[in-house]
């Protein structure tokens, strides 16, 4: 392992100093995406921004929908279909279809991948059998199915060029996440913290499917890739073996820290960038420490794995809020400096904006007035608690204990945003965040580990903060000084990726099943029209044949069929009450379809 | 297998061969006639809820409640009430039998074809869920005759002698 860690650093090293006289990496990685759709957030730096700009806050008003197209499948569809060349590559949850339509003959079918899947995975995935879609490179489609196997399809014939098994399903692992193709790599994390799952982030060649490299979440450096005294968190260089000293006896085999997330990809640095998840199990009384690197920002060298910087966001998570939302790549001016940012809405309602090539922190506000388990995020370097957020004792569930129900903490588990990817405009200079509005009580006490059982530990319940009756809401953030521009409330979570435009056009969908476009400066809705289902997949755009189109996929489900299918219970609203939280089977019932958007033609 | 696996798999069995002959098309009457240290059962000797007047909770619907609202709200929704992908087992249990609701939670259910993809695993070797079956049961029971609203119960009886030594055995 170390001579890896050699090469690796090596590597690294060379691919730094080669990089300004390197152009083609850079031309492989376009900072937005165009007419193509060719990656996950439409392009590496995970900004969810298109250069088309045909239709505007002008004449979006009279969007029509141009095609539809049905994946037959009922379950949650998160993710967003890729558009590269003439083909649009559309996936679906379990069984994890994958169709690839021709744009140039009205989306007729060129090919269908539909793997053989053990169909006990189902109960495994927590949370609906989600997937969050496909990747794109070196001609093949990657797809990480449910199964934990890692396929590689000719793009054009669907033909399997390689599959490869990443994980153990009958353990608890799973696959979710959407792939991401850097180079001549492809990049998979795991699901599975609710089983005990020990998360890791893998890189395979996008030849053969030969591993390349492995980093563990939590457990020795050997692991987790972490090189101690060079690896830094806020600038400073990590000690030796700091995951397992954060962690007491062995619970960190079963550690959890999985990686189901998006990632993102800076060239210049040659940093790949993600988050971890939950440490397990959601009891915090029974793995006391700081449970690293759960919770963490990874940034990692994408050659070789080596940890470059880290940052753990929640230490010793007592609430469920997941570090695995996307890393936004943007430069942006702070204090008149340009800065190199990495921006991250997490799960515990701060919006982080760091430096992403140092790891340095430089703002951590919070993005829903709502939040309440921490005062804040400690800015001071001075501090012993540096980083830290400063835990509300009255909202802590390791300070109140096993057995005893904290009750009215924001947000809740499901976090002020969960996956749904949120986008920057570089020309607003804004970042647009679905987010959710919602808190909870929650009960830790001691739970058995039994491989590939649940592995959980808390009871809880959500409701929306006191006073209020919208569950969501559709917010501007400007990450320089960590303050809301406008926020439109929306009845339900908004748990759909958000789409920038050009043409100053913001997207995005509504779990009652709307397509929304909204003005990129105002927030004022300028469209709407009420897909077959609620959506929770991420809306993207492309052009063909001269024309801008919209995409994105309906067919409700995943954790917000879980809470918000029956409706909300409203506490405050005495016994007995359901309350007025009107459930959201009454606005929309299940079904997987694509629905295409684009202006009319004269 | 655990010894309190074994137990309970031999239980059921039996009370299956029993419901074999007993079940009737609705659900026996869920009315506590007797009970014991804390624990009721209905007429049948099932167990069963017991609701007071002020709307206070027997201790197994309470912990019950935790404990579904830990291990089987992930898929079947908060409170019973089902999601977008496992039934609602407030309705559920209007037609199943303990029995039937025993044999489910131990085996596991598929119902996998072209329209269906209902997977639940076996919960048989699971001590968070086994330890507390009964108790899940009675807290399902009585949200399926609507003897208790939504939502955590807010009083209930205190924690019978000797539980906490029969919860400490079962979980090891």
């Amino acid at each position: 392992m170390s001579r890896t860690f050699l090469t690796g650093l090596l590597t690294s090293a060379a691919l730094l100093s080669s990089v300004l006289t390197a152009p083609s990496v850079l031309a492989q990685t376009p900072a937005a995406a165009g007419k193509e759709w060719a990656t996950p957030a439409g392009s590496l730096n995970g900004q969810r921004f298109s250069t088309l700009n045909q239709i505007t806050a002008q004449n979006a008003s009279r969007l029509q929908v141009a095609w539809t197209f049905s994946t037959g499948v009922l379950r949650g569809h998160e993710g967003a279909p890729l558009v590269v060349g003439d083909v649009m590559f559309v996936h679906a949850p379990f069984p994890n279809t994958v169709f690839a339509l021709d744009l140039n003959n009205d989306g007729k079918i060129l090919w269908k991948y539909e793997p053989k899947q053990d169909p006990n995975v189902i109960p495994v995935m927590c949370c609906d059998t989600v997937n969050r879609g496909l990747a794109y490179g070196d001609g093949k489609i990657f797809l990480h199915q449910a199964d934990t196997t890692l396929v590689a399809l000719d793009a054009k014939t669907g033909n399997v060029a390689w599959s490869v098994k990443t994980d153990d399903p009958s353990k608890g692992a799973t696959g979710t996440d959407a792939p991401l193709v850097v180079k001549d790599k492809v990049y998979v994390g795991v699901s599975g913290g609710e089983f005990g799952v020990r998360g890791w982030f893998g890189a395979y060649n996008t030849a053969d499917g030969k591993p390349a490299w492995k980093g563990y979440s939590i457990g020795p450096d050997s692991d987790t890739l972490i090189v101690p005294g060079k690896t830094t968190e806020l600038g400073k260089p990590v000690a030796a073996n700091s995951s397992i000293a954060s962690w007491q006896g062995d619970q960190w085999k079963i550690g959890g820290g999985a990686t189901w997330g998006w990632k993102s990809y800076d060239p210049q640095t040659n940093l790949i960038y993600y988050g971890s998840g939950n440490p397990s199990t959601w009891n915090p009384k029974q793995r006391p420490g700081d449970n690293k690197y759960s919770m963490t920002i990874w940034a990692r060298d994408a050659d070789t794995g080596a940890v470059k910087w880290l940052y753990q966001m929640t230490p010793h998570d007592e609430w469920d809020y997941d570090g695995v939302n996307e890393m936004v790549l943007a430069d942006q001016e702070i204090d008149g400096k340009p800065r190199n940012l990495l921006v991250h809405f997490d799960r515990n309602g701060f919006g982080y904006t760091l430096d992403r090539v140092t790891g340095e922190l430089l703002v951590a506000a919070k993005f829903d007035p709502a939040v309440n388990w921490a005062s804040k995020v400690d800015l001071d370097p001075k501090s012993e608690t540096y980083g830290r957020p400063q835990v509300v004792p009255q909202y802590s569930t390791e300070h109140n204990g096993e057995d005893v129900n904290s009750t009215n903490i924001c947000p809740a588990a499901l976090g002020t945003k969960d996956e749904q990817p949120s986008a920057f405009s570089p020309q607003t200079g804004l970042f647009y965040v679905p987010t959710n509005h919602v808190c909870m009580d929650y009960e830790p006490f001691r739970v058995s580990y039994t491989a590939g059982q649940p592995y959980v530990g808390a009871t809880l319940s959500m409701y929306p903060p006191r006073g209020d009756t919208n569950m969501g809401n559709f917010i501007a953030w400007d990450a320089r000084t960590g303050k809301i521009v406008w926020s439109d409330p929306e009845q339900f979570s908004v748990w759909s990726g958000a789409l920038a435009t050009a043409g100053d056009v913001v997207f995005y969908g509504t779990l009652e099943g709307y397509l929304k476009a909204v003005d990129a400066k105002t927030g004022k809705e300028l469209y709407r029209f009420k897909t077959p289902s609620g959506i929770i997949g991420n809306v993207m755009t492309y052009e063909h044949a001269g024309r801008q189109y919209v995409a994105v996929l309906s067919g409700v489900g995943g954790w917000a069929g879980i809470g918000l299918a029956a409706g909300l219970n409203d506490p405050h609203a005495g016994l007995g009450a359901v309350g007025g939280y009107a459930a959201l089977n009454q606005y929309t019932s299940l079904g997987g379809t694509l629905t295409v958007f684009a202006l009319p033609q004269n | 297998m655990t010894r309190y696996a074994r137990y309970f798999l031999a239980a059921g069995m039996a009370s299956c061969l029993m419901a074999g002959f007993a079940r009737a098309d609705k659900p026996a009457d869920p009315a506590a006639v007797s009970s014991d240290e804390g624990k009721y059962t209905d007429k049948d000797g099932r167990p069963t809820f017991k609701v007071h007047k002020d709307g206070k909770v027997d201790f197994y619907t309470y912990i019950g409640y935790v404990r579904y609202t830990a291990n089987c709200m992930h898929c079947h929704g908060p409170d019973g009430l089902g999601s977008t992908y496992a039934p609602s087992l407030v309705n559920s249990l209007k037609s199943l039998d303990y029995a039937d609701v025993m044999t489910t939670v131990a085996n596991g259910k598929k119902d996998v074809s072209e329209s269906s993809q209902l997977v639940m695993p076996s919960f048989g070797e699971n001590k968070n869920i086994m330890c507390y079956i009964d108790a899940i049961y009675i807290y399902l029971r009585a949200r399926s005759v609507d003897a208790i609203p939504r939502g955590r119960p807010q009083d209930h009886e205190p924690k019978p002698k000797g539980f906490s030594e029969t919860e400490d055995s079962c979980m090891g």
